[in-house]
């Protein structure tokens, strides 16, 4: 019982910022892309807030539902790729860093990749954004999304072993 | 045009028919020049290997005409007439349109060109980011550019154009994004539109009127609308899902319709006519005369993807004019022509997903152990998606032999369906597949020889990866198609015994043709390039660790390795 109890207080349960406020949300949107829009300056209020998008289980989870609502997937598969490239390999066209990836987003890219300014509040890019950058195996993470409720498919999220060459030879 | 394939003998009536009708819609797949033949072929050489310079496809089917060759390569396009009175093939001319490059982000799975068409002069091609455009064949110079097709919205143009006198046919792609199918007519001098008719919603919209007739519909109005909840046909799919054909005596348009949207089949309950069929058009007006439903309520994205093969052939006792549609579902079947009834259908391969046809409605029972459902995983069910045959694997019927050649994918696939939102330009797709080699086998591929009159199979040549090229049947008993693994084959047309091999620097999943010059001496060309939708895996961005990467295929395909090289187009002949 006291094991529990301890157990139970060990857990300091995260804080869910449920709906952030409007004008945290025009600050979150003030990314300072550099000329070629590949990388480039995060909010400011991004950094104040401590990087919620990056390491909060629940913003990775509302992060990992968008991806299935707003029909990544159709593109991107579970992060292996399809018509859209794999996220999950540790290549980036586009770079892997949050600005870089909120703007592929935000704004779309000209190979392909439509725009979801109108269909997403900047809220929800950055949800995605620091969804897609826990799917890559290149790094890992203080946080993961929560477990997939549907096909398995891939190792999970922080699990996938390092992106390496495992192709096999032809048979022939 | 294309004088040097006059067949000499009337060995292939329907060839003659198409022949003299459309160009040489059916001439490429059946070739008439019987140079080689089984006893020489095995002495084949290689005459010309020609780079073309592109990233991923194939180039779809080369056209021969009069010691040049053109040849178009997958999105971004370019045109190439090649020279072949000079030794070293130079390039008459290249042609690239400007490309759209948002495109790039809808070729899903069938990562190739289609080809183009070439008549009276001109060359009609489809690019994949939605124009139809016409060419001079001397200079390349454009004569005519319509963008027919919407890319933002997710259409495309993936199958090439049909040309017939003065109009061109083409029908648009897209079912995977929600894209409501359709097909058009255009005047072959302006690029004008003809006629444009929708492959589902309300008759008129459709070219449902007066002349049509099918044993297999209700006798009901407005079935393209009843038949799916309210307003979904709008963004219910059903785009052109293989070549078409044209009927000459009949004057007859007969093309497919490919798969509803989404493919999760239980947000849209109903039979969701006219997706996954196959639709017979008056070619002058577009007016529906048959429609016949070949998966519909389609659950597995199959569309009624497969060749469309006219033929002439003796039917128990009679003469008729048939056609042989090997089908994505598994079946072969065999139709009259100018009614759409339906003589038989057999399965060519094992299936479980469906358990034979019910005559009366003429569509498949469906196994309700291998249906999807939402948030539930079905397994292993045969075949996947994009189905057994179709797209860029296309079948040759060879009347000497009355054995129709059809390059198939053995593989299976759990499924989950989930639910889709409608988002114009994003896929509309509402399934998670994981694709599976057949139990039990790593032959995942086949050629198959099906004997139509007889209903069997008389050959299989199997295949450790699933075939996607089509095939060339000559009337020198030679049948000719290509591998995922990169080889080139002959083999027996009666027996499927191999003749001839020769390994390419990649993949084979376009159309081998053959042709004549004036020389007298046959040769036969085919383009290799990884695509398909297989060889999808081989592109250097998917990550095969994720097994519903490249449509699930990643998980089938794990040993195709992305090609080394850019693509390859090769001319053999005999020495
Ligand atoms: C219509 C297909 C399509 C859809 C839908 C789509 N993408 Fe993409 N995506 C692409 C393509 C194609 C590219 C490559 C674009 C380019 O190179 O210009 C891409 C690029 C990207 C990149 C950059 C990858 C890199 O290598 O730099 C990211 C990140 C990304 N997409 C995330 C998403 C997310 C998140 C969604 C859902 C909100 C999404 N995509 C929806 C097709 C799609």
């Amino acid at each position: 019982m006291l094991l529990i109890a301890l157990a139970l207080l060990a857990c300091k349960r995260e804080a869910r910022e449920l709906r952030t406020d409007p004008p945290a949300t025009d600050a979150l949107n003030g990314v300072v892309p550099m000329a070629n829009r590949i990388n480039g300056g995060l909010p400011r209020i991004f950094i104040a807030q401590g990087s919620p998008y990056e390491n909060n289980a629940y913003q990775l989870g509302q992060g990992k539902r968008l991806y299935d609502w707003f029909n990544c997937k159709g593109c991107h598969a579970n992060g292996g790729g399809a018509s859209g490239p794999a996220l999950t390999d540790g290549r980036w066209r586009y770079g892997p860093d949050p600005v870089s990836i909120f703007l592929t987003i935000r704004d779309g890219r000209p190979h392909g990749m439509p725009a979801f300014a109108n269909r997403l509040t900047t809220e929800q890019i950055w949800q995605l954004t620091g969804y897609v950058r826990t799917m890559g195996a290149y790094s890992a993470q203080t946080a993961a999304p929560s477990r997939n409720d549907e096909m398995q498919s891939r190792p999970a999220e922080n699990r996938a072993p390092a992106a390496t060459e495992i192709r096999m030879p032809p048979s022939r | 045009m294309f004088a040097g394939l006059r067949p000499r003998r009337m060995l292939l009536c329907t060839a003659v028919l198409l022949a003299s009708a459309s160009g040489f819609a059916v001439s490429l797949q059946s070739s008439a020049a019987s140079d080689i033949d089984v006893g020489n072929v095995g002495g084949m050489t290689l005459r010309l290997a020609l780079p073309i310079r592109q990233t991923s496809g194939s180039a779809g089917r080369a056209i021969f005409d009069h010691d040049r060759l053109f040849v178009i390569t997958p999105f971004p396009h370019s045109v190439l007439a090649l020279n072949l009175a000079r030794t070293d093939a130079s390039v008459l001319w290249r042609y690239s349109p400007r490309a759209d490059g948002m495109a790039a982000g809808l070729a899903t799975g069938h990562v190739t060109t289609d080809g183009a068409v070439l008549s009276a002069g001109r060359l009609f091609l489809n690019t994949f980011d939605g124009h139809t455009i016409a060419l001079d064949a001397a200079t390349g110079g454009v004569v005519w550019d319509v963008a027919m097709a919407d890319v933002e919205r997710g259409e495309t143009l993936l199958v090439a154009p049909l040309a017939i006198d003065d109009r061109i046919y083409i029908g648009n792609s897209g079912s995977d994004f929600g894209v409501r199918g359709w097909m058009a007519a255009l005047n072959a001098a302006t690029g004008r539109m003809l006629w444009k008719r929708y492959n589902a919603g309300p008759d008129v919209e459709v070219g449902i009127g007066e002349g049509f007739s099918s044993p297999y519909l209700p006798r009901e109005p407005d079935l393209g609308v009843t038949s799916w909840p309210a307003n979904a046909w709008q963004q219910g799919g059903g785009g052109l899902a293989d070549a078409p054909i044209y009927d000459a005596p009949l004057g007859l348009l007969i093309h497919t319709t490919g798969h509803p949207a989404p493919m999760n089949a239980e947000q849209r309950p109903g039979a969701n006519y006219f997706t996954s069929g196959l639709f017979a058009r008056d070619a002058l007006s577009g007016d529906a005369r048959w429609f016949v439903p070949i998966n519909p309520h389609d659950l597995y994205g199959f569309g009624a993807a497969g060749s469309l093969i006219p033929a002439d052939i003796h039917w128990q006792g009679n003469n008729r004019a048939v056609l042989i549609h090997p089908d994505a579902n598994g079946m072969v079947y065999v139709l009259d022509r100018s009614s759409g009834q339906i003589l038989s259908a057999h399965p060519f391969l094992e299936v479980n997903a469906s358990e034979g046809l019910d005559a009366r409605s003429g569509t498949l029972r469906g196994n309700p152990a291998k249906a999807a459902h939402v948030n539930s995983t079905t397994r292993d069910i045969c075949p996947a998606w994009p189905g057994a045959t179709g797209g860029t694997a296309r079948a040759a019927f060879a009347p000497q032999t009355g054995l129709l050649y059809i390059p198939v994918s053995r593989l299976c696939m759990d499924m989950e369906a989930r639910q889709a939102s409608f988002m114009p330009g994003t896929p509309y797709m509402g399934a998670n597949l994981r694709i599976k080699p057949p139990r039990d086998s790593n032959r995942r591929g086949a050629l198959l020889a099906w004997d139509v009159a007889a209903g069997r199979l008389a050959w299989s040549a199997d295949e450790s990866l699933p075939v996607e090229s089509g095939v060339l049947a000559t009337a020198g008993g030679v049948v000719f198609y290509g591998t995922l693994d990169g080889w080139f084959k002959a083999v027996d047309a009666s027996s499927g015994r191999p003749l001839w091999q020769f390994h390419a620097a990649s993949a084979i999943v376009g159309q081998p043709i053959g042709f004549q010059r004036a020389d007298g001496r046959q040769y036969i060309a085919v383009a290799a390039g990884v695509g398909g939708a297989a060889g999808a895996v081989a592109q250097k961005e998917i990550d095969i660790r994720d097994a519903t990467a490249a449509r699930g295929y990643a998980n089938a395909i794990r040993d195709l390795k992305p090609a080394a090289t850019d693509g390859m187009l090769y001319i053999f002949s005999l020495p």
